[in-house]
């Protein structure tokens, strides 16, 4: 067991060299903790308010920036935590669009169907889930992109909706600007939901089995039985939250295509994030998608250009720096903005180990 | 031995495997503190201890499957550190790994000819290896898969020895063995002596391991504990060096090694000529 | 007949297939690593075929002299570099790797060759065909590429049983480390499987550029997934399989498209999905591997 396996395991450390262990306190956060969270309200909070004081170009700009956390965040939480590399949650994304214009066709608000799409999203990751569940990594993530290609071949040939020219989302009964302010605080909400699942998640016990999976997979596999159903909570939480971004890029775009939304570049751009921002860890999809929107606004005259350079970047950082950019950050300085280990004070120090 | 020795190609009369000082980590976890070993030409060693004790890793590392933290490995006198395990194949040095690790897909014949990746000159031709085993002859275009543990413990040393290696490392030969066979491969290694093979085993059998070898050495928790020949070590000295457990039955931290009158005791630093 | 033709031109564009799929197979069965790149590579084939074509004007059918080799040079290379180093960190870190490489390759060549469909010019070769009975016909293009395939398989096979490097290969695919312990340089193998794997995806790449049209996205919209596919229909571990599997990938794809045009990747798919469900370790393998 390395000492990150016992940060993650939350345990009391045994008597080295016949010291006594008493005396020693555990806690769950520093107290600058608290800082942040009060920065994280208050930084909500100012978003929450945007829409009353910028241009409409702002606010459609920061929907796209809170797509591709929402997404990042997901897929960092399949393959950084649990282990899963997929290469196909552009089926959720897919799915999640094209059951809002299904609901929406039937008279639902799009606004509403979100919760809808999401909850359907995470019933598909079932059956899904079943399909690929004893496949090994490189298999599982090709075989996850195999089924996103069932699904938009399946798509394409429904009429009702749009066949492969597309389809309009209905239901958008709105003046431009409330619709692109509803659509803002809409991705706000669903970005900051799902940020904090995935917070509740890692801190819970779930979560010490996840960071388990994260440290040592080996290690964590002699426990076979809890790792396979913790990935298969995780593969479900993804499917919904991938679902739910899905609901927001139908709303965002309000004409769906199924060659854009089950694109593999959705894939592409969660794999990239994540890793230059930092894979296993929270703060590293923040990290990568501004990294990856900063690139976007300079490079994007030339597509393909701005690929090419993401694309040796993620190589370059995936071999050597393979903690990400925020991996970096922490090696030197130790922060953590979201807390989910634990700290162990030694009696009588100030000196703590890290959580 | 003479012979032996100069068969063995040594060629300063000095040790064949010195390991100075060796220390090795398994990520947070130190598996070998500052080891000492020495070997002459020609010479068939054992190492024992308890499981865990690092036993393994010490022949492992010798092979070049792990990098030593501190310390050196040297070769007839030549630093081998910090070459790569192929490298040390062609410098000589073979290892049977613990578990035979034959490659399972390939037949009896293709795992000896593996062997002879390194081209190193020498008596060990295929010819050579089906004479030391009498039934292997017949069965050489079988799978390695479809043999008996024993077949496949004697395939692992024909592939090792098809290297025609100077130091010949065993990895607990004994393990899943019937104790008729483990003798069997055991009364070969006279044969491999007179060859001027020299042998280091690791065994956990340790009655075993006192039967075959001139000189015994003993690992716990990575140190070494005993270092000398069995004619002149007590099985009360043994069983205090395997288990740690002191005359006064303290814990044994071995800062001192139990050192029989071999040619390591009398205080001369490993190294020095044997 | 429509049946008959259709199945026979499954038979055909299966060999194909399967020579897409023995370089992604191999490269698996030898380094654990699926080559998400491997579809971009046979496109990059095609695209330095129609280079080498424009200035060297050689007829379009020899480009292969020149393309493989220097493909199968590449593939060593690269394999040494950046794979190796991406191998040395991990399974994780290479499959990103070589996703990352495939996004590399596919936005590169729309860089450089537009988003426009090319195709390797072989003349009248494309549409000759001959009969058989009154129904059924098959072009000479098709039954080349069928014969090339099977007779690239049966190269490959040769090599690995019998040769010495093909020996290594098997051994370091059973067990990396015991095969450094007998003095393989483990490395050197990869780069020569690598070496390998991008010969056969050049050829298939260029015969597949001389059979339709190409473009840069194909390779991970179709040749990638059709490589896997028909891996996991056929089974893992030998070339016979990879075989059986392009054949029972285009057999199902050309049944699939007689129902409805559009049904055609489907169909192949859904066998794909079956076999995976079913029999997981594939047709042709007795036991389950996963």
């Amino acid at each position: 067991m390395t000492g990150r396996h016992l940060e993650a395991a939350g345990a009391e450390l045994p008597a080295i060299g016949g010291q006594p262990a008493g005396g020693v306190r555990v806690t769950r956060s520093r107290r600058s903790v608290i800082w942040v969270g009060v920065v994280a309200v208050a930084l909500v909070a100012v978003l929450g308010y945007l829409p009353y004081i910028v241009f409409s170009s702002t606010t459609n700009l920061l929907v796209q920036f809170f797509l591709l956390l929402t997404m990042a965040s997901m897929w960092n939480l399949l393959a950084g935590y649990a282990g899963l590399v997929s290469v196909g949650q552009q089926a959720f994304i897919g799915l999640g669009a094209y059951s809002v214009v299904i609901l929406a066709s039937h008279g639902t608000s799009p606004f509403t169907a979100i919760p809808v799409a999401t909850a359907a999203g995470g019933a598909i990751g079932l059956p899904v889930w079943w399909l690929v569940s004893r496949l090994r990594s490189g298999y599982f993530a090709i075989t996850m992109w195999v089924i996103a290609s069932v699904c938009e071949l399946i798509i394409i040939q429904v009429s009702s909706l749009g066949g492969g020219t597309g389809i309009a989302l209905q239901g958008l009964n709105l003046s431009p600007t409330l619709l692109t302010a509803y659509t803002y605080w809409t991705a706000l909400a669903v970005t900051v939901v799902v940020i904090a699942v995935i917070y509740v998640l890692l801190r819970s016990r779930l979560g010490l089995v996840l960071t388990a999976i994260r440290d040592d997979e080996t290690g964590a596999r002699s426990n076979g039985a809890r790792v396979r159903s913790v990935q298969r909570l995780v593969f479900i939480v993804a499917a919904a939250g991938c679902s739910a971004a899905g609901a927001l890029y139908a709303i965002s775009q309000q004409f769906i295509v199924p060659s854009a939304a089950f694109s593999v570049s959705f894939s592409a751009e969660m794999i990239f994030i994540t890793i230059i921002g930092g894979i296993g860890t929270i703060e590293g999809p923040f990290v990568g998608t501004i990294v990856f929107f900063v690139l976007q606004q300079t490079l994007s005259q030339d597509g393909a250009w701005y690929w090419i350079v993401l694309g040796i970047v993620a190589m370059a950082v995936a071999i050597w720096a393979p903690r990400g950019l925020w991996g970096l950050v922490t090696e030197r300085l130790d922060i953590r903005l979201f807390p989910v280990g634990y700290w162990l004070w030694p009696a009588g120090q100030t000196a703590r180990r890290r959580g | 031995m003479t012979a032996a020795n100069s068969a063995a190609g040594a060629s300063q009369g000095g040790p064949l495997l010195e390991v100075r000082d060796l220390s090795v980590h398994h990520g947070q976890l130190q598996a070998l503190h500052g080891v000492n070993l020495s070997m002459p030409p020609g010479a068939t060693h054992a190492m024992i201890g308890a499981n865990g004790a690092g036993k393994s890793t010490l022949l492992r590392t010798i092979a070049g499957l792990h990098k030593p933290t501190s310390g050196a490995i040297l070769l007839d006198g030549q630093d081998v550190s910090r070459l790569r395990p192929e490298r040390r194949v062609l410098a000589g040095v073979a290892l049977v790994p613990e578990g035979r690790r034959l490659f399972p897909s390939l037949t009896v014949q293709e795992n000896l000819l593996v062997g002879t990746t390194s081209r190193r000159p020498g008596p060990w031709n295929l010819d050579r290896i089906y004479d030391l085993f009498s039934w292997m002859a017949d069965r050489r275009g079988q799978r390695a898969a479809q043999l008996s543990g024993g077949e496949q413990q004697a395939v692992a040393i024909g592939r090792a020895l098809a290297a025609n290696p100077r130091l010949l490392l065993l990895d607990e030969l004994s393990l899943g063995l019937a104790p008729v066979v483990v003798r069997r491969i055991y009364g070969l290694l006279p044969q491999l002596a007179e060859a001027g093979v020299t042998v280091l085993l690791v065994e956990q059998d340790v009655s075993q391991a006192l039967a075959v070898a001139s000189h015994v050495h003993c690992l716990l928790e990575g140190r070494i504990t005993l270092d000398g020949a069995p004619a002149e070590l007590t099985p009360g000295q043994i069983e205090s060096a395997y288990f740690g457990i002191g005359a006064n039955g303290k814990g044994l931290r071995s800062e001192q090694p139990i050192l029989g009158t071999g040619p390591q005791a009398a205080g001369e630093a490993p190294g020095a000529r044997a | 007949m429509i049946w008959v033709n259709a199945i026979i031109q499954g038979i055909m564009v299966g060999g194909l297939y399967a020579l897409f799929a023995c370089g992604l197979s191999l490269l698996f069965g030898v380094m654990k690593v699926i080559n998400l790149a491997h579809g971009d590579l046979a496109v990059v084939a095609a695209y330095l075929a129609l280079g080498v074509i424009a200035i060297t004007h050689v007829p379009a059918v020899w480009s292969f002299v020149l393309v493989v080799p220097i493909f199968a040079a590449i593939g060593y290379a690269l394999q040494r570099t950046l794979l190796q180093a991406a191998l040395n960190r991990g399974v994780l870190t290479t499959l990103l790797v070589t996703f990352g490489l495939s996004v590399v390759i596919e936005n590169g060549l729309q860089q450089f060759f537009t988003a426009n469909s090319h195709s390797l010019n072989i003349g009248s070769l494309v549409s000759d065909s001959f009969s058989i009975g009154s129904q059924i016909t098959i072009a000479f293009l098709d039954l080349t590429i069928l014969v090339l395939a099977v007779v690239v398989l049966l190269g490959l096979q040769y090599i690995l049983s019998v040769s010495k490097n093909g020996r290594r290969i098997r051994a370091v695919a059973d067990d990396r480390e015991a095969a450094q312990l007998s003095g393989i340089d483990y490395r050197h193998v990869f780069g020569i499987a690598a070496a390998i794997a991008f010969g056969t995806v050049a050829l298939a790449g260029l015969a597949f550029g001389m059979y339709t049209q190409f473009d840069p996205t194909i390779g991970t919209d179709q040749l990638l997934l059709y490589a896997f596919e028909a891996v996991v229909i056929g089974g893992l571990g030998s070339l016979w399989g990879t075989l059986v599997g392009g054949i029972l990938l285009g057999v199902a794809q050309q049944i699939g498209a007689q129902y409805h045009a559009a049904d055609q990747i489907l169909a192949g798919q859904l066998l794909f999905l079956i076999i995976l469900v079913l029999r997981p370790q594939g047709i042709t393998r007795r036991r389950e591997t996963a």
